[in-house]
């Protein structure tokens, strides 16, 4: 057994084998803040880097581009906030970080892999009013394609 | 169900299924043509299609190996998918939204209209609109277009209420649910739009018209059409009459075969299209075939495209429903005033969650983004399609050293913007936004294009031989038994959607075709 993540809240928590169990909240921690939406948990961004955790397991060029890299990105935030990146408090400087670094391949794989990973989690649909699938239900024909009702106001 | 042997020389052989190869493939068989299709892709019921943007993509998708070029943002932030298309029986007709729009009259004749344009390589069609007239017709009654031939149009949905309210609120005059080709009511056995939603993502319930399971059946039904499929055609092959006489293709185990053709039509979309033709290079044809002229693969065109995104206070769901019904056609007239000749179209479009992630602002990320995210269901949202120049040096080439799964070379697409597309872009872009800002949009995002869906130009009809690949029949100027039957045939791409020119075309061409035949021609 790897080490456990757990989150801030204990509201997630993640077991990881091949990736320390610092590295991985801090590569949940620079998901969060690519692609911040103060009304997802953790979990959902926990969702796409534990596939990184069993990803790194088998590729061994992975796991050593995630640490190096992550050490780059912890060694710039000590220098500048004297704090390891998920330790730094305020987000804004933890961006600032970020954007010092967006041509890090880390970067550019945490990005890519959540502008998918996170919006097609149909867990999150829901919370942001979008209803995915309709067929099954006969489309939106009864269910309000046109229920606007808010336009002769503006 | 028709099966030929791949040694009768006495069939029509179309490569390509989708609104140029399906509708040609069956017009040819009501003729009593006997017609084989060769289609890459798989077939899929409506029934298969899903709900889902990135499986449907993951299901429908041509993904094959190809690489880009050029200043469009395309090539930086989507470099391995220039164009967004099918491989599939139906081709781009399962993707497509539905809108079905005829050329305006001067859109035929563009270099006579806007004269000579620095850096764009302008023709006149070889045909006009007072030709082409009876052949939309007989293409709308065919594919159910709405507003034509008495069909009444779509309801509008709650991002066409949005579109509408703002169209009248800049005074614009001519706006409505669009000429889609979606019944509105049961058509051609076929049921009504239930406003699902997921039009790009293949019509679950068949009320879109789809060469895939529309046309193809109908010709199918004459005992006259053979579809083969997973079957990728990997080069055409000539005799010493310089005639062709078969093509070669790989099926779904990568075995080799050839059919004997009496005619062969090339319709695999404007990146494929002319890529089987260098590929088909020989002794004889030593810059690939029918290329004399060196126009193959030039002047690809993608239409002047982007898209306008609004927020508003309160909600809108602009989802549900018909993803591209509702038009604004007034910024489609050729006026030099605005500074750019040409015009464009403005019509609704929605896109789900996970694509409005990847698309909104490719590549984009922080809070700006998340914000309009957070927004999704406060959005509306419109495409922009306008008449994009040609250009010679837009073109697709063989890649020099990356080679297919069968050792084909592979397909390079470049693309640079046009400064008259640039123009016109923003433009759009500014108008759309007054648009929505008029009816109390808070936040409005200009959003790039996509990869290319409407895909042109690159085997393109022409007076004369040296300024083209085919004449005004999609016959190549330089093989008779040889045509062109897809979107590449286009000379200029109008302002319109393209699939019912395409359509109109296969019609017309149908009917050339089986007149040469018969007075043994070709």
């Amino acid at each position: 057994m790897g080490p456990t993540i757990f989150g801030k809240n204990n509201a997630w928590s993640a077991t990881f084998k091949n990736i320390s169990a610092d590295d991985g909240a801090t590569l949940v921690q620079m998901a969060r803040d690519i692609y911040p939406h103060d009304h997802l948990a953790d979990k959902y961004y926990a969702a796409v880097i534990s596939g990184y955790d069993k990803a790194a397991g088998k590729d061994k060029s992975l796991k050593g581009m995630i640490e190096k890299e992550l050490k780059k990105i912890n060694s710039a935030s000590k220098k500048k906030y004297k704090n390891n990146y998920r330790m730094i408090n305020r987000e804004v400087e933890r961006v600032d970080i970020l954007k010092a670094n967006t041509k890090s391949p880390l970067f550019a794989k945490v990005r890519g892999d959540l502008v998918v990973g996170l919006y097609n989690n149909k867990e999150v649909w829901p919370k942001f009013g979008y209803e995915g699938e309709s067929a099954s239900k006969g489309g939106y024909l009864n269910r309000g394609y046109n229920d606007i009702n808010w336009l002769d106001k503006v | 169900m028709a099966k030929f042997s791949k040694s009768d020389n006495s069939v029509a052989v179309i490569i390509g299924s989708g609104a140029g190869g399906g509708v040609l493939g069956m017009e040819l068989a009501l003729k009593g043509i006997k017609t084989v299709i060769l289609e890459a892709g798989g077939r899929h019921n409506p029934q298969d299609f899903v709900n889902d943007e990135w499986a449907s993509f993951g299901q429908i998708s041509w993904l094959d190996k190809r690489t880009t070029s050029g200043d469009w943002r395309v090539s930086r932030d989507f470099s391995g998918l220039p164009s967004w298309i099918v491989k599939a029986v139906g081709g781009s007709t399962l993707h497509w939204a539905g809108a079905s729009l005829r050329f305006q009259p001067h859109e035929w004749k563009v270099k006579t209209e806007y004269g000579n344009i620095k850096g764009a390589s302008l023709e006149d069609w070889p045909i006009d609109h007072k030709e082409m007239d009876k052949w939309y017709t007989k293409a709308e009654n065919h594919m159910g277009t709405l507003g034509t031939g008495g069909r009444e149009r779509l309801p509008g949905n709650n991002n066409y209420k949005v579109f509408e309210a703002g169209a009248k609120r800049m005074g614009y005059k001519d706006f409505h649910t669009g000429n889609m080709s979606i019944n509105s009511k049961p058509y051609d056995g076929r049921t009504a739009c239930q406003q699902i939603g997921f039009c790009f993502q293949g019509c679950k319930s068949g009320a879109k018209w789809s060469s895939g399971y529309v046309s193809i059946p109908k010709g199918e039904a004459t005992g006259k059409l053979e579809v083969r499929t997973h079957a990728q055609v990997l080069k055409i092959e000539h005799g010493k009459d310089g005639k062709v006489n078969g093509v070669v293709y790989a099926d779904k185990k990568g075995t080799i075969h050839k059919q004997r053709a009496r005619i062969v039509c090339v319709a695999g979309n404007s990146i494929e299209s002319p890529r089987l033709l260098l590929n088909s290079e020989s002794n004889m044809f030593k810059n690939g075939l029918a290329n004399s002229s060196g126009q193959v693969g030039r002047n690809y065109m993608r239409h002047m495209t982007a898209s306008t995104y609004a927020i508003f206070e309160r909600p809108v769901y602009f989802y549900r429903g018909t993803t591209m019904a509702g038009i604004v056609t007034d910024e489609s007239r050729n006026d030099p005033s605005r500074g750019f000749v040409g015009g464009y179209e403005l019509e609704t479009l929605a896109l789900g969650l996970p694509f409005m992630a990847a698309f909104l602002d490719p590549g984009q990320w922080g809070r700006e983004f998340t914000a309009s995210m957070d927004q999704y269901d406060h959005m509306a949202g419109l495409w922009i399609v306008g008449e994009d120049m040609p250009q010679a040096s837009n073109r697709v080439t063989l890649h020099k050293k990356f080679k297919d799964k069968y050792g084909m070379p592979t397909p390079n697409v470049h693309f640079s913007d046009h400064e008259n597309d640039i123009k016109m872009r923003n433009h759009a872009w500014k108008q759309s936004t007054a648009l929505y800002e008029s009816v109390g949009a808070t936040k409005v995002i200009q959003t790039p294009p996509y990869p290319s869906t409407h895909n042109l130009g690159t085997n393109r009809m022409s007076a004369k031989a040296r300024d083209g690949v085919v004449n005004k029949h999609g016959q190549t100027w330089d093989v008779k038994n040889l045509f062109i039957s897809d979107g590449s045939q286009f000379t200029t791409g109008a302002a319109e959607n393209p699939t019912l020119t395409i359509v109109a075309l296969a019609m017309r061409q149908a009917e050339y075709i089986a007149k040469q035949m018969s007075s043994k021609a070709i």
